[in-house]
């Protein structure tokens, strides 16, 4: 876990250090069933296989979700807080596959109530399979006395 | 192909306003942590949760989590389903499978340890018959609004979905 990082620290292009997993069925069942995600393709491989014509499990929406959440946020440090994410599922993730997160940074801005934003372009392949793309929001200190977390109402514009 | 009435009829409508099955709880909260390894320290430490965020909050990305209801529970005949519109799509257009294509979620309010969320179902739209390499189906995008008991919004999310008939 990286400590804060303030956005003074963020310019456009910067690169996030890429993150590897190595994806098994644990990975999958585990990530359904954290997220409460009870349908079979998650779980039951004849039923990803013969319902879905896919080859196997494979992880669901949600957890991905979590996953670049982990991802950003190892980036940002905790006082990152998330505005937006937009997720665009192209190809699946099934056991047996060496996922790898990359991401950078398209454009830093303070909006019109001094909220300091990095924008950010995520993803996630499989080999040469790009699986998922995230564009990401994210809230950034713009020093180590602010804290994003405590804007509320008018004074948080995701 | 024309989109049949019923369905024509469900859009910009609300739909499904309903209360989550239970309040929001620190062990999902774990558990999600543990399953992408997440050591954000926002969750783990609740003296850093205190300075930061005034107490314990759910990690942002869960706000579904806490929308999907059990798989079983006493009295109940037929099993619910989260994000019911969806399925009310592919029953009613006939189109057996499905997919999450595109999903957004904007972050409001954090939600907390012990919120009782309420969320809201709105279908934006429905389009024409496409064929993909999955078969021929419907594309849709549907919105869902969540809030706590305070009726502050806590995120809404927006779920572009394709119902299909795969290939013979």
């Amino acid at each position: 876990m990286a400590t804060d990082r303030t956005a003074d620290q963020v310019q456009a292009g910067q690169k996030l250090e890429p993150l590897t997993y190595d994806v098994t069925a644990t990975t999958v069942v585990l990530g359904a069933l954290a997220s409460r995600d009870w349908r079979p393709m998650h779980h039951d491989r004849d039923f990803a296989i013969n319902r879905n014509g896919v080859r196997d499990i494979f992880m669901n929406t949600p957890n991905l979700a979590a996953w670049f959440e982990r991802y950003i946020t190892d980036w940002s440090g905790p006082r990152g807080r998330l505005g937006r994410m937009k997720f665009r599922m192209k190809d699946s993730i099934f056991p047996g596959d060496r996922m790898v997160f990359n991401g950078s940074v398209e454009k830093v801005e303070t909006d019109d109530v001094g909220c300091a934003w990095a924008v950010l372009n995520v993803d996630v392949s499989v080999g040469d399979r790009m699986c998922t793309s995230c564009a990401v929001r994210i809230a950034l200190p713009h020093d180590v006395d602010d804290n994003p977390w405590a804007r509320k109402g008018d004074r948080w514009k995701p | 192909m024309s989109l049949p009435d019923e369905v024509q009829s469900w859009i910009g409508q609300v739909r499904y306003e309903e209360a989550t099955e239970f309040p929001v709880e620190r062990g999902y909260v774990y558990t999600t942590c543990a399953s992408v390894e997440n050591g954000n320290p926002l969750f783990w430490d609740d003296d850093l949760a205190s300075e930061l965020t005034n107490g314990p909050i759910a990690s942002p990305t869960m706000i579904s989590v806490w929308f999907r209801p059990h798989l079983w529970a006493p009295g109940r005949t037929k099993q619910a389903q989260p994000l019911q519109v969806h399925f009310d799509l592919k029953e009613t257009l006939d189109l057996p499978e499905a997919i999450m294509t595109e999903n957004e979620i904007i972050f409001y309010e954090p939600v907390r340890p012990g919120d009782r969320l309420v969320t809201r179902q709105i279908l934006h739209s429905v389009s024409e018959p496409k064929t993909t390499k999955l078969g021929t189906g419907r594309f849709w995008v549907i919105e869902v609004q969540y809030r706590n008991q305070a009726e502050e919004l806590v995120a809404k999310e927006m779920y572009t979905g394709y119902g299909y008939k795969r290939a013979a």
